[in-house]
């Protein structure tokens, strides 16, 4: 019986099973074939703290979820459509995100009475085969014993064919949704070229897995999922980490400086490093520091000699930063500190996300020490947040904090990527010759920069520190009178980058009306995704997502005043709306989720119309 | 650091030169005003261009020094001047960096970037002064403070076990590893002479009195009637001799160091140890030469001079390396990273 083809706009789906399951890599493939089909998409993946945690049990599932569409896709998604289950634990631990009428994939194997029970299902309890799913679509394989039937003449031991169980899964999902192999055969072409058996093993399986989907008659349907109606171009997939890196490199290139990166490894910036340490050959020194306090100041010395000096980290990194990031500033040196925020307080929730590290940014130093906040909206957008960072921190002299976090770092989606020409150049306020009348390391420009002099000029040598400086000689003073003009001359020299950054513009929606719904960072998709459904609804409400938090750029208040209600979404407890009631004097209300996880489109939605009916 | 050449014209500069505007701000009578002019009276003679000249300390009374230096500096923060110094080499490995640090800020607060600067060997200067004091803050015992040391902190004395700096830098692998001390200025300049000329991290440790709150803390070093008894200074290739009258003489008994009396007819200068900066075994054994009169039998006079020189790979040497490597072997293609592996066109 052939199947028959449904046409779907959109499909979520979430791999799920033990870390060992190899769940990220069929994600990814999956991930890339869509995008290679020209679906829009956006992908989440979710993954233990532990690096191997025991196998079986809850917190040792791993996930991926992908959501793909032949429309606009703002968001990884909210309820799945379709679970894959290797084992009982994926199930318990995914079955609550899964929307009723949802398709579970469960691998039977998985659910024999041991996993049942690392599961922690009670005694006798297996919920394939005991009815309780049956609000759910079930379709259960067993994954091992036909991965086991297809290599039975590899010659390979049980343990390494197992290990290719992932690629029947995906075969079998490949066939379901109609989509060519090709894509993954490269790829293990590729992976495995110098290992043939087990090439030879994993594309046997992959074929196994779809041809399984063809002759199995295990479901009656297979779904077609067409292009997006994209912007036109071309795209490639890319990560938030990948396209922080890309756009660091990019900056470097662009204002003529050899990038350095100063850094220690943290969760889940560590990418960062990982992928920077690969393009030497663009001159980036990665420096892999004994410890966070000395990535930064391995940064400031870089940047004293005159690099693009770049340090990556998290909130716990970025506290043990805090002090040398005052000194940073008082020295007036260009430097990129980024801040890929997890779950905090403490160590927290290392591979959640959330933004609660914004006060941090804005005020986590001792003294008076204001440093510009620039973030980024999306996997893809961090390129452009991170590239402008560095033009801000150069033209400007100053240390800039970049914050993105564990959901667009690990996230991808979609990017049409720039040409390298079409990057505006910038560069930096170098001096090379002693001018008339003397050398002053503190005199300053239109911008209220400093010359950046690096050692090397004759003439120019002097020398600068963390004690209080006096205005434009730099030497050391403590007069009262001076101090004060310092601090509010620093202070003036942040407020000053916002003659140079673009005005805010609203997302979406009217510029004045009922109710303004005002994100940063990466709640920008849930947001749009919300507003857009609720505008399609009749509700008068727009959108605006601030990048520039430190300064805001200069009309953010005009927008803020146009509106009766400003609704706040953040993965905090309500950090931007402290301080927008703070500089605006606006009843802002936050929406607020501190749950590790991302914001859904469905939660912003629910509060928006709650505030229209209002 | 290792010499660098440059045209005669280049490095015309005199001591005079390296004074700074700045009024140097050291208590009266402290032991830096010798160091910061052995220093300038060094500098001049070591072919550098003045404006390649880098001085870099942390916080506290040594780490004003670059105030008072007229090169390129900075005054950074409470025990990170190694971390600064070791970003600094990486991308400007042509400059002749030269750290300047105390016991406070180098062993305590700064004792991790301490021992990864010395392990990873980058080619500058550590000039450590030890006070065994915290001088800055007004007299708290610090990481080298004898046990039962009475300070503003420690009333009832200090409980803490002093770490013994030598032997701290030997064990994390630093590649020069010497001491000498404020009040021989000869010695002095001559150990900035070889600190400069290693090439990789030269550690020199420079006892230094703080007249104020720890005054007379090296005085058995200096002072005219005991210095030749309590201090030798080992130089290479010659024996280990001390003594006021030279007549003391060190000899090894396996590891085990043994004075002898060189007026006894039995003994000869030439069954002493001979000095081999080359050897960590016997510079280890040196380095525990760090008793004190009080501390009874077998005590040892404290050494002076260069502990241990080796040549090591430098971590900026490395680095450059392979950079060039891979500059050698891949075109540097912005465009080619930003499209990735794998694209597609819509429209």
């Amino acid at each position: 019986m052939a199947a028959n083809q449904k046409v779907l706009d959109r499909v979520i789906i979430k791999f799920a099973g033990d870390s060992g399951d190899g769940m990220q890599l069929t994600g990814t493939q999956f991930t890339n074939t869509a995008a290679m089909l020209g679906n829009d998409l956006s992908t989440f993946p979710d993954f233990p703290a532990e690096i191997r945690a025991p196998q079986g049990t809850i917190p040792g599932v791993s996930g991926y979820q992908l959501h793909f569409g032949s429309v606009n896709i703002f968001t990884p998604g909210d309820e799945c459509d379709v679970l894959v289950a290797m084992n009982a634990a994926a199930l318990k631990a995914n079955l609550r995100h899964l929307r009723k009428g949802g398709t579970i994939i469960a691998n039977s194997d998985g659910f024999d009475p041991k996993n049942l029970r690392l599961a922690a299902y009670a005694d006798g309890i297996n919920p394939i085969t005991d009815g309780s799913l049956e609000n759910f679509r079930l379709i259960t394989i067993d994954v091992t014993k036909m991965t086991r039937a297809a290599l039975t003449e590899s010659g390979m031991g049980i343990k390494e064919i197992d290990r290719a169980k992932n690629m029947f899964v995906l075969g079998f999902l490949y066939w379901m949704y109609n989509r060519e192999l090709n894509y993954t055969e490269n790829f293990l072409n590729e992976k495995f070229g110098k290992k043939p058996d087990v090439l030879e093993a994993n594309l046997k399986v992959l074929k196994a897995g779809y041809n399984f989907g063809e002759t199995s008659e295990t479901i009656a349907d297979r779904y077609i999922v067409n292009p997006a109606p994209m912007a036109t171009g071309t795209y490639r997939n890319i990560m938030g980490n990948q396209a922080t890196a890309l756009g660091l490199i990019a900056a470097s290139q662009k204002c003529g400086l050899d990038l350095f990166l100063g850094s220690y490894p943290i969760t889940p910036a560590t990418d960062i490093l990982h992928d920077l340490a690969k393009y030497k050959h663009f001159g980036v020194t990665t420096y892999q520091a004994e410890d966070e306090i000395a990535a930064i100041c391995s940064v400031i010395g870089a940047a004293f000699g005159g690099k693009l000096a770049v340090t990556t980290s998290s909130g716990p990194g970025i506290a043990l930063k805090g002090e040398a990031m005052g000194l940073g500033m008082m020295l007036e040196l260009p430097m990129i500190i980024i801040n890929v925020q997890r779950g905090g307080p403490s160590t927290g929730l290392p591979t959640k996300t959330e933004q609660s590290d914004l006060f941090q940014a804005m005020y986590g130093r001792n003294g008076e020490a204001p440093i510009p906040v620039i973030c980024a909206t999306s996997p893809a957008d961090c390129f452009a947040a991170v590239y402008e960072s560095c033009r801000i921190a150069i033209e400007f002299m100053t240390p800039v904090i970049f914050l993105s976090d564990g959901y667009i770092a690990n996230g991808s989606e979609p990017w049409r990527y720039p040409q390298a020409a079409d990057l505006k150049e910038f560069k930096g306020n170098f001096i090379t010759e002693v001018p008339e009348g003397g050398f002053l390391p503190y005199k300053r420009d239109e911008k209220l920069s400093r010359p950046w002099a690096i050692p090397g000029v004759k003439g120019l040598e002097h020398r600068i520190g963390g004690l209080e400086k006096a205005h434009e000689t730099g030497n050391i003073s403590y007069d009262p009178e001076n101090h004060e003009f310092m601090v509010r001359m620093r202070e003036a020299k942040v407020n000053k980058i916002a003659d140079y950054i673009p005005l805010q513009t609203l997302d979406n929606g009217a510029e004045k009306g009922k109710i303004l719904v005002l994100g940063w960072g990466s709640t920008h998709g849930a947001i749009k995704a919300a507003v857009k459904e609720a505008r399609e609804k009749g509700i008068d409400v727009s959108h605006a997502q601030i990048r520039h938090l430190n300064p805001f750029p200069k009309n953010l208040g005009e927008i803020l005043y146009n509106f009766d209600t400003i609704l706040i979404p953040e993965m905090n407890t309500g950090q931007l709306c402290s301080i927008i009631r703070d500089k605006f004097m606006v009843p802002a209300i936050g929406l607020n989720k501190i749950k590790g996880m991302p914001f859904s489109t469905t939660e912003i939605f629910a509060k928006i119309e709650e505030l229209a009916k209002k | 650091m290792s010499a660098t050449t440059t045209s005669a014209e280049d490095k015309k500069f005199t001591s005079k030169e390296l004074v700074t505007d700045q009024e140097v701000r050291w208590c009266p009578g402290c032991g830096d005003y010798s160091i910061l002019k052995q220093v300038q009276t060094v500098v001049p003679d070591l072919g550098i261009p003045r404006e390649d000249i880098v001085f870099i300390s942390g916080i506290g009374c040594s780490s004003r020094f670059p105030y008072y230096m007229e090169t390129y500096g900075m005054h950074s923060i409470h025990g990170r001047a190694a971390a600064i110094v070791s970003g600094l080499k990486c991308v400007r490995p042509e400059l002749s960096i030269w750290m300047v640090s105390g016991d406070g800020d180098s062993l305590s607060i700064g004792g991790n970037h301490f021992i990864h600067l010395l392990r990873r060997n980058f080619d500058i200067n550590l000039l450590l002064f030890n006070n065994e004091i915290y001088g800055l803050t007004k007299g708290q015992y610090s990481p080298t403070s004898l046990e039962g040391k009475v300070t503003k902190s420690t009333p009832m004395g200090s409980i803490d076990h002093p770490f013994n700096p030598i032997a701290l830098a030997l064990g994390a692998n630093g590649t020069f590893v010497a001491r000498s001390m404020d009040r021989d200025p000869v010695h002095l300049k001559e150990m900035l002479k070889r600190s400069h000329g290693h090439k990789g991290t030269s550690f020199l440790e420079i006892y230094q009195n703080c007249n104020v709150f720890n005054d007379g803390a090296f005085e058995i070093f200096t002072d005219k009637g005991t210095k030749k008894s309590e201090t030798i200074i080992i130089e290479q290739d010659k024996p280990l001799i001390f003594g006021h009258n030279a007549d003391k003489g060190i000899k090894l008994e396996g590891f085990k160091p043994v004075i002898v009396d060189l007026n006894v007819n039995d003994n000869s200068a030439n069954d002493l140890w001979i000095h081999d900066e080359k050897d960590l075994t016997k510079a280890g054994i040196l380095s525990r030469f760090f008793d004190r009169p009080e501390d009874g039998q077998d005590h040892m006079p404290r050494p002076f001079g260069v502990f241990y020189s080796v040549d090591r790979s430098c971590y900026e040497d490395g680095l450059k390396a392979q950079i060039e490597s891979a500059k050698s072997q891949k075109k540097a293609d912005l465009d080619s990273i930003l499209k990735g592996r794998e694209t597609w066109v819509i429209g």
